[in-house]
């Protein structure tokens, strides 16, 4: 896999090292998930998970529709707590913080746990306002630097040389592929440590693909990344290891380039070749 | 045998299908004939009435035995005394100032809680709460408006307002405008909750993803949103209000003065009408024409404020697209 290119960035986490640190820091697992299941209502959709997510890497997760990968994603976030019926059991930290604790702040998760979707959805606002949504709603920032903020989220995503001159015009004025760019700058300014993205280039022509992916490869320097990909193309690609769902379970995992070449299940090989899915 | 019978019910059947094509061919037309003709109905109704009121207040403005009256004194005269004997007067900004205390009472009361319940009923309330309460509101929009006048003079006026203030009258412009606006909030809630649930969940879920709570989602997402739909509510709820003639003319009053006094009677445009048309004043007389004016300004002052609604409603779409 090539290096990172260097990235803005307009937040430094305590215990994240910066872009000139040593590489076995990158390493060091974000995310530990241990017998997690998860429901709605009264359909599992999740069984006895056990995944571990390195931090500062892109993690792909593959597997034919409706194998839940959308479901696990949304548990890191804990997204799922706004649909009714959904619950999960065992155990997700991040960080060592456990996840579904009942006691988490979610709103300080969402901060430090960023999300992008399928369809762009930037609000219907300045392009200036989408990125400075999230700052605002946390107070992080002094009246000075949301500009700074704003304009180091928009480098971040590689967004600030198409946008720079328009930055009061609306969102919903930009492409497909810009504004899922704004909407992972919108991410990026809250100063997450951890990006969500589900599907986030299926809506996209290819040039506005490409660039989506390059800006991955890019923000991989700085966020352990989790992303959710039909492509299996894309996920070779961009990802650094990927996980394999089948029916709810976790089938098999590892350095993209291993499971890509040499799976050790059946099922992943006929999946990853276009067998079946 | 068989085969004879089978294939004269062919040849029958293969007839009857002409047959049919062409009677629905005659049918399709003669619906689309019917429908041109409703629709040529109503817009011949409405140029009818137009021209029957611009007809009738030109009559007003160039009646012989009135050279006193001109656009002039009727648009900037402060007194409204039409029927007090030898010389009436005829300065509309009287009534023109009763409706709109009404109507602003009606919306300084109607627009923030029919707002505030729309917000409950599409982003808090349970299903089983949300039908319960939009049940409750299609009863709140079915009460004739007569009642709703009887309620502000039986009830709102004697148990709310006098109460308060010894000032308030038996008649009184906040009374009524306060009835008008329990009329309107089913309309302000009722669109307004329609506009917000047209915002897109993806909308919502961004939000969340940012760590946003509920409330922050609805204030800073979801109202902002949906804001268009909401104003267009806001500006059909007050037209409704400014045309409403029932409850005013029941609780706010007979006699027209100037006044921003809601404890004062005030007289209302479409008040005045009813007056008119329910006494005993000649057709061709005085008074009588002066009620063609007042509806014909009604109708003005309503025009422009739907007109202002359709262009605040484009610039604000222009924005966002
Ligand atoms: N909100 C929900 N309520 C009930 N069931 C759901 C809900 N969302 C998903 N499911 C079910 O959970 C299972 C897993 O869905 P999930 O969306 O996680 O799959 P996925 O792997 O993301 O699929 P896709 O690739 O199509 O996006 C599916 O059977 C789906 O029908
Ligand atoms: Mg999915």
């Amino acid at each position: 896999m090539e290096q990172p290119t260097t990235t803005s960035t307009p937040h430094s986490h305590s215990g994240s090292p910066s872009i000139g640190e040593p590489m076995t820091l990158r390493n060091d697992t974000a995310i530990e998930m241990q017998n997690l299941s998860a429901w709605y209502s009264k359909n599992q959709v999740l069984h006895a998970i056990d995944l571990d997510i390195a931090a500062k890497q892109v993690c792909a997760f593959i597997g034919p529709s409706g194998c839940g990968k959308s479901t696990l994603l949304r548990w890191l976030n804990r997204m799922n707590d706004t649909i009714p019926g959904a619950r999960a059991t065992g155990k997700i930290a991040l960080h060592g913080v456990s996840l579904l604790d009942s006691a988490l702040d979610v709103v300080d998760l969402r901060r430090r746990v960023g999300m992008v979707f399928q369809k762009p959805n930037p609000f219907p606002k300045s392009i200036f306002d989408n990125v400075a949504f999230g700052p605002r709603l946390h107070r992080i920032y002094s009246r000075t630097d949301l500009e700074e903020l704003v304009e180091q989220s928009l480098r971040a995503s590689a967004l600030w040389d198409e946008v720079k001159d328009r930055l009061t015009s609306s969102a919903l004025g930009l492409s497909g592929g810009q504004q899922q760019r704004l909407c992972i700058a919108r991410a990026i300014a809250v100063g997450p440590e951890l990006l969500l993205m589900d599907e986030p280039c299926s809506a996209l022509d290819p040039r506005s693909t490409a660039s989506i992916e390059e800006l991955i490869r890019e923000l991989r320097a700085t966020y352990t990344i989790v992303i959710v990909t039909h492509n299996m193309q894309q996920a070779s690609r961009v990802s650094d290891s990927t996980a394999f769902f089948y029916e709810g379970k976790l089938v098999e995992t590892g350095p993209t380039d291993v499971l890509f070449t040499t799976p050790k299940e059946r099922r992943t090989e006929d999946y990853v070749t276009g067998r079946f899915g | 045998m068989t085969s004879i019978a089978a294939r004269t019910a062919a040849e029958i059947s293969q007839r009857g299908r002409i047959r049919s094509a062409a009677f629905q061919g005659f049918f399709e037309g003669s619906i689309k004939a019917t429908l041109i003709a409703l629709t040529l109905l109503s817009v011949l109704t409405t140029v009818v009435i137009i021209a029957v009121l611009v007809e009738e207040t030109i009559g007003f403005f160039t009646m012989a035995d009135h050279p006193e009256i001109s656009l002039w004194s009727f648009f900037t005269g402060t007194e409204w005394s039409p029927l007090l004997g030898a010389k009436p007067l005829f300065g509309v900004l009287p009534l023109i100032s009763g409706t709109l205390l009404v109507t602003a009472i009606a919306g300084i009361f109607a627009m923030p809680v029919g707002l505030l319940t729309a917000v409950f009923l599409s982003e808090y309330a349970s299903p089983r709460t949300r039908s319960i309460l939009k049940s409750v509101l299609e009863v709140l929009a079915g009460v004739p408006t007569v009642v709703y006048g009887f309620f502000a003079l039986t009830f709102i006026t004697p148990y709310l307002l006098q109460p308060l203030s010894s000032s308030f009258g038996t008649y009184n412009a906040m009374g009524a405008g306060i009835a008008v606006g329990i009329m309107i909030l089913p309309i302000v809630c009722s669109l307004s909750e329609d506009a917000l649930r047209t915002v897109p969940q993806s909308l919502r879920d961004g939000a969340y993803a940012l760590g946003a709570t509920k409330f922050d989602v609805t204030a800073k997402v979801v109202i902002p949103a949906g804001l268009s739909g909401v104003v267009a509510a806001f500006l059909l709820a007050l037209t409704r209000a400014i045309g409403e003639t029932m409850i005013v003319a029941l609780a706010a009053g007979g006699l027209a003065q100037l006044t921003v006094n809601p404890s004062q009677q005030v007289q209302t445009m479409t008040a005045y009408m009813v007056q008119i048309f329910l006494g005993d004043a000649p057709a061709a007389g005085v008074e009588y024409r002066s009620s063609y004016a007042v509806a014909f300004t009604l109708f003005l002052i309503t025009f422009i404020m739907t007109w202002t609604g359709a262009i605040i409603l484009k610039r604000y779409r222009e924005e966002y697209e």
